[in-house]
């Protein structure tokens, strides 16, 4: 159970990272990846995923 | 030419040589002048403003800025911001070429603070927010500030987040920040926001408008308790919110802001804006200017805008952004603040001097003219430092003065493309300046070449080069009176 983001999409910003309570979300030097073993699509601590909430591209961070 | 001072390409000797390089005829006495604050200014805000190009006419032809972009997040989504857009070729603010960490942007100011002596503020504008992933701006502030403790930081933000860090400004002593508020009724909201988001949540619509709006209201108010100078910015778009930013400039001058920037809206479908893919219009000139007009009396407005980039770098009126790339940039570098002492007192004097030039040529207006004289615009090709400096050529655009019996009067700027290219100049591109120029009496230039200065001429507007290097306000004033003076009191 987590999510992805896809690298297409994404415009490097940042806002994903900076939301996610499991810091689950790392920059690579290109582009931001989500760790499937950290993620929790935010279960317990909110009731929707925070990446997906803020980040400003539809359909870019989906379940994995 | 030894008058001639670049200040783009400024080389700083000394005080001494700088003074000989930039020195004309315009004003003789050395001790002239004054360096009060203007008459409708007090002096602590002078204090803030001199230095600072966006927040003082004045200091725009004297101080350069740098935008460093590190927090590119944002809590809100705006109709006419694309977040995936970035181009090198393209002049428009939230655009930018590259994305840089807390250390590389510090280690990219100290690079042109050591260039760039007129250096003198240091803003996050985009893209992003830059109050919203607020470790960033804070650390990048934090770092500038240990090495240039005399750089003024600002940063420009939508305010949502800001209520937030507000001591935090106090503490690293920041006193220049400017909110965007495009509206003060959630209902006109509705269609510049699609959504925002806001404790833990995405939020849309009249609600999304509603909480964005009170924290707006609240930000200003902190920062206006505070001390804090603010500029409200504020995009005009045609039948959303223009007859409504009267209202957003009464209220925000009611709140305490120090000036009120109303731009017009930049739209155009490969933008890919929402906006702009549906076809929303900006605003002409002429609706821009009346808009403006109708705010006399409101908040004071900023005329000298130039939209720029959220990496720009220089003057206002140009960008070297292009110059300090990241590559460009050493790996370790160490601020000299020998180029910059010198250029500040230079400036200093220079301003005086310049001061009592313009009021030695409105006193002589006053003069030699009839209190009822027409109006007259002229256009101004200059490179900064508040002189006719620049050839006509040359000039990417150029800066709009009124004068009248009253006085000479900073109107707003006019972008044009380069006439002349390598050496020599293309016939279209002069008629594109010519409709540039529209309504504009006369135009004053360091230099200009016969055939242009012929075709200016037939289309009613005369160029003169006489005044090269001499006090915009002094020349300027010799042309009205020459041209408006009343023919007993002809001066010299």
């Amino acid at each position: 159970m987590a999510l992805t983001i896809v690298q297409s999409n994404c415009t490097v910003c940042g806002a994903c990272e900076f939301e996610c309570p499991n810091a689950a979300i790392a920059f690579t030097g290109e582009t931001y990846i989500i760790d499937p073993e950290l993620c929790t699509e935010c279960k317990g601590h909110y009731d929707l995923p925070q990446c997906a909430e803020v980040c400003p591209v539809p359909e870019t961070c989906i379940p994995a | 030419m030894s008058n001639v001072i670049a200040l783009d390409g400024l080389s700083v000797g000394s005080k001494d040589t700088l003074t000989k390089a930039m020195e004309s005829e315009g004003c003789s006495s050395s001790a002239c002048g004054s360096s009060d604050a203007p008459e409708d200014m007090d002096p602590a805000t002078w204090e803030k403003v001199k230095d600072h190009p966006c927040y003082s006419e004045e200091a725009h032809h004297y101080f350069a800025r740098m935008h460093v972009a590190v927090a590119p997040a944002c809590n809100i989504q705006c109709n006419y911001c694309n977040r995936k857009y970035d181009c090198a070729n393209e002049s428009r603010p939230g655009v930018v070429s590259e994305r840089l960490t807390p250390d590389q942007a510090a280690r990219k100011v100290i690079a042109v603070a050591n260039e760039i002596p007129q250096l003198s503020v240091l803003g996050i504008a985009g893209p992003g927010d830059s109050a919203y992933d607020w470790r960033k701006t804070r650390e990048t502030f934090k770092l500038v500030q240990e090495q240039l403790p005399d750089i003024k930081l600002c940063l420009s933000t939508n305010g949502l987040a800001l209520p937030d860090h507000v001591d935090d400004l106090l503490d690293m002593n920041i006193d220049h920040v400017t909110l965007t508020i495009n509206m003060i009724d959630p209902q006109v909201g509705t269609k510049i926001y699609p959504w925002i988001f806001y404790d833990r949540k995405r939020r849309h619509g009249l609600e999304a408008s509603q909480i964005l709006h009170e924290r707006q209201m609240q930000s200003l108010d902190l920062l206006h308790e505070r001390g804090i100078l603010v500029k409200v910015n504020s995009v005009m778009i045609p039948g959303i919110n223009d007859e409504h930013l009267l209202e957003v400039n009464k209220e925000v001058k009611k709140r305490g802001a120090f000036l009120h920037n109303i731009m017009p809206l930049i739209s155009a479908p490969e933008h890919g804006t929402v906006f702009g893919l549906e076809g929303q219009r900006g605003p002409t000139a002429a609706e821009l200017k009346k808009l403006q007009d109708a705010c006399a009396g409101g908040a004071n407005l900023m005329k000298h805008c130039r939209q720029c980039r959220a990496d720009a770098v220089g003057l206002l009126g140009e960008d070297r952004g292009q110059e300090f790339t990241m590559d460009l940039v050493p790996d370790e570098v160490t601020y000299d603040p020998a180029k910059r002492d010198t250029y500040r007192e230079w400036v200093a004097k220079e301003r005086e001097d310049r001061r009592a030039a313009a009021a030695e040529a409105k006193a002589e207006t006053e003069a030699a003219v009839a209190e009822t004289a027409e109006a007259m615009l002229v256009a101004v090709a200059t490179k900064g430092g508040g002189r006719i400096n620049q050839h006509f050529g040359h000039a990417t655009e150029f800066q709009i003065f009124e004068v009248d019996a009253e006085g000479v009067r900073f109107v707003t700027h006019r972008r044009c493309d380069n006439y002349c290219v390598g050496g020599y100049g293309e016939e279209d591109k002069l008629e594109l300046v010519i409709k540039t120029l529209e309504g504009i009496d006369t135009i004053l230039c360091a230099k200009i070449g016969d055939c242009p200065r012929e075709d200016l001429e037939a289309a009613g507007i005369e160029a003169i080069q006489d005044y090269a290097y001499e006090y915009i306000e002094t020349a300027v004033s010799a042309v009205y009176r020459a041209k408006r003076g009343l023919p007993v009191a002809e001066t010299a």
